[in-house]
């Protein structure tokens, strides 16, 4: 503390910064080009964008991860030099990332201590206590500072994230997407709080976001970046949400999403009854899951992650040994075996498809003949397999899934992850689905593809599968589920048909109430 | 009559056992406080075997050569940081594993050992002498099994001190936290390779201080057979103690006893499955294994960087 004892003068001060005409090329690719944006002491601005809009490329070069070609950082109005994150953190600006870097085997107080660049090689924990007990006093929240990181949850980890930066005396804050990991409940208090630290002039808030309910109701002012370049600014208590989104997409064509066509009264085609399993230390990760899905339907699984939702749907998918329960398909009993995963028609879009439906080194087209390669037409007497009808039949998907690949024969860890994501759509819905398994299909993909996929999905419902959707993003469960399920603690804790509930009642349900 | 036969029969081969144990688990000790510290920094050094046998050499020739047996225990520490240096810097390197870089270290220590230590199998180098405890006690028995090696002590101080230093020093928690999370400590501008090469070095030091313990007291003399796996053993004792160093002494006098039954139990006349007994620290070594696989409060406490947690 004794570093900071000396820094008092910019205590309880928030600084402002301005990025001007930042510019950085990658090669032929501009990242960034002539951004400026400038935050304001004690405002909570959001800077909005796509994957790949440039965000992260932002903040980096302001953080010193990245030298720009152009441009330069103003903190108070003055031009500083941050050649490395070390630089920044000397200058006060501190970065909350989207993966925690907190060391899950130190407890909290030996993470806030080791933290500081000035932690002495003896550590006389009497005074450090004393000092954080003391800094403790002076916060708007808590953390145990005795218990292991890891035993903390997500929302807990977020808010000592944070404190590290007031405890380092970083004042001006960048976080980006700080909420994907947190309950709306836990998420609204988060940023309440640091709404309130702003409004008092404690702290400046950079905010990376996509989540316009959040920017509408927290942040005061926003940027928006859309392929390296700005596209629009404003206040966001008066912006409209479509003047935003439509900065943030252009005019970019998508494609028609699905209607939903009306399915009632179709038969139960998927049953789980009490699915029981341990997770890989041997606690039990799910337990007694019941869940009936009829043809024609989507049922979304909401959840804050880490509740089991994974567990599920490895159990599934055959990744993971059941230890009590049955899953049921149209009336007769399911083990998950690539036999079976055939006769029942039972497909899957596993969350990380890269990780998790792919070989990774093997060409697009034999990552999409997976499912086919034993049978006619490209294998013959059962196990000669070629390649010709293959490569047809991938060259075909390929157009009809619009998979931007250089050909079928690259390998698929050369795509970018909607394409990848598309590929394994086309592998899993090309034929005739009665059940669909789906886990966080849009996690990480540019606008386009997610309105693609989400419309594959719906498709897919229409024509009478049975839909479980896992989704951590609420709103897409909102937007395609017919009936939502919540997942709290390994189970499912509430059931309602997506027109009797709203936002509010599942986050509670999300947060275990 | 015959009772009280059996009866100090049996008071012998416990005090022999005790004795047997602080003696044989003292290079485990070595041995597991550097795998330890090694893997508390995320990283799994297999090649401490090779360590331990070059070190057991160096200490013996080192101790022929100058005179001073404890001159050969520095000497072995330095052939031992030698390697451990060169397993850290070789580790740094892209898509190098870490086991394989072990295996071929073991092999290559062993290999080194043998060659330069052809000319030391004959002479008789100068031992280590021991702390007589027992003398006062007037029973030869209990005077000879407390006879102990200062380096038993400086193994159980180093433990303690590694055991506070984990928690109250920098090092320390710099150590910790490249081994729980090598971009948490990256994020935090810590050389995460420099860490672990510091880590493995001293942990190579440590098991090349364990050989000198072989060839300089017990059994306290060069040849090649002299090191029957300990220094592989105590990866697994590492994993038996949880990463914990006062753990591992505790482990060590445990594996050290197994390995003191067969001769004490041959010290009182029991040869009948000798073999057997002398077996006994391999068994041990099986079923630890076997249990802290199916351990889940081991897999809990492993660092989160270790290439067989991952």
């Amino acid at each position: 503390m004794s570093a900071l004892a000396t820094e008092t003068h910019s205590l309880k001060k928030a600084p402002s910064l301005s990025a001007l005409g930042m510019t950085k090329t990658f090669g032929a690719f501009t990242a960034l080009g002539d951004v400026s944006i400038d935050v304001a002491a004690g405002s909570f601005h959001a800077l909005l964008g796509e994957n790949g809009a440039g965000k992260s490329t932002l903040v980096k070069c302001i953080m010193g991860f990245y030298s720009p070609d152009k441009g330069k950082v103003m903190l108070d109005g003055a031009e500083v030099t941050i050649r490395s994150p070390r630089d920044a953190r000397a200058h006060g600006i501190g970065m909350v990332y989207q993966h925690f870097t907190l060391v899950p085997c130190l407890t909290a107080a030996e993470n806030l201590v080791i933290s500081r660049a000035d932690t002495p090689a003896i550590i006389n924990w009497a005074k450090e206590r004393r000092t954080l007990d003391a800094f403790m006093e002076t916060m708007p929240f808590r953390v145990a500072l005795d218990a292991p990181v890891s035993s903390l949850s997500a929302g807990e980890k977020q808010k000592l994230e944070i404190l590290k930066l007031l405890y380092l005396d970083q004042r001006f804050m960048i976080l980006d997407e700080p909420t994907s990991v947190l309950t709306p409940g836990e998420a609204d208090e988060m940023l309440g709080l640091l709404h309130g630290m702003c409004d008092r002039g404690e702290i400046t808030v950079l905010m990376i976001s996509h989540k316009f309910r959040e920017v509408k109701t927290f942040c005061d002012r926003f940027s928006v970046l859309r392929r390296g370049r700005l596209t629009g600014e404003g206040d966001a208590k008066s912006a409209p949400v479509e003047e935003m989104s439509r900065m943030m997409i252009g005019d970019t064509e998508v494609r028609e999403r699905a209607a939903r066509a009306v399915q009632a009264g179709k038969p139960e085609m998927l049953e789980l009854a009490g699915l029981c399993a341990q997770d890989d230390a041997g606690l039990s990760a799910i337990q007694g899951v019941n869940l009936k899905i009829r043809g024609g339907e989507i049922v979304g699984i909401a959840g804050v992650s880490g509740n089991g939702q994974s567990a599920l749907v490895e159990v599934l998918a055959g990744q993971r040994v059941l230890t009590d329960g049955e899953i049921t398909i149209r009336g007769q009993l399911f083990t998950p075996s690539r036999g079976n995963f055939d006769r029942f028609k039972v497909f899957g879009l596993p969350e990380e498809p890269l990780k998790n439906a792919t070989v990774p080194r093997m060409s697009v087209a034999e990552n999409i003949a997976f499912r086919s390669f034993d049978k006619p037409p490209i294998a013959s007497l059962g196990w000669w397999m070629s390649k010709g009808p293959m490569r047809t039949r991938a060259e075909e998907l390929i157009a009809r899934y619009r998979v931007k690949t250089t050909s079928p024969d690259a390998p698929i860890e050369t795509l970018s992850g909607g394409n990848v994501q598309r590929a394994v759509l086309a592998r899993e819905l090309s034929g005739d689905v009665d059940v669909l398994i789906v886990a966080n299909p849009c996690f990480g993909l540019d606008f386009a593809s997610v309105a693609d996929i989400r419309s594959q999905i719906m498709e897919a419902r229409n024509r009478g599968a049975a839909v479980l959707l896992v989704s951590e993003d609420l709103d897409e469960i909102l937007e395609l589920a017919d009936r939502v399920a919540v997942m709290s603690g390994g189970t499912i804790a509430y059931v309602s048909p997506i027109e009797e509930t709203d936002r509010n009642i599942i986050g509670q349900h999300m947060a275990g109430h | 009559m015959n009772e009280t036969i059996s009866d100090g029969a049996l008071v012998t081969a416990l005090i022999a056992m005790l004795g047997g144990a602080i003696r044989v688990s003292t290079p485990f000790m070595f041995v597991a406080l550097g795998e330890c510290l090694t893997e508390k920094s995320g990283r799994i050094n297999l090649g401490l075997e090779g360590s331990l046998v070059l070190g057991a050499m160096v200490a013996y020739a080192g101790s022929f050569l100058t005179g001073s047996p404890w001159a050969g225990v520095f000497y072995a520490g330095c052939a031992g940081l030698v390697l451990g240096a060169l397993h850290g810097f070789i580790c740094k390197l892209p898509k190098v594993n870490d086991i394989a870089v072990g295996i071929a270290f073991l092999s290559f220590g062993t290999g080194l050992a043998f060659f330069f230590g052809k000319p030391y199998i004959q002479p008789q180098a100068p031992r280590l002498e021991a702390i007589h405890l027992g003398d006062w006690t007037g029973d030869p028995r209990l005077a000879q099994a407390l006879e102990v090696n200062p380096l038993f002590f400086v193994g159980v101080a180093l433990a303690i001190f590694m055991w506070w230093a984990f928690r109250n020093t920098r090092f320390g928690l710099i150590i910790r936290m490249t081994g729980d999370s090598a971009p948490a400590a990256k994020a935090m501008g810590v050389s995460v390779d420099l860490v672990r090469f510091i880590a493995t070095a001293i942990g190579g030091f440590l098991a090349g201080i364990g050989g000198a313990f072989l060839s300089l007291y017990y059994p306290g003399s060069w040849n090649q057979g002299l090191s029957s796996g300990q220094g592989l053993m105590a990866v697994a004792l590492v994993i038996f103690a949880r990463w914990g160093p006062l753990r591992c002494i505790l482990a060590a006098l445990l594996f050290g006893a197994a390995g003191a039954l067969g001769p004490s139990l041959q010290s009182v006349g029991i040869s009948q499955g000798y073999y057997f007994f002398n077996a006994a620290p391999y068994i041990l070594t099986l079923f630890i294994m076997v249990a802290s696989a199916r351990s889940k409060a081991a897999a809990r406490e492993a660092p989160g960087e270790l290439s067989i947690t991952k």
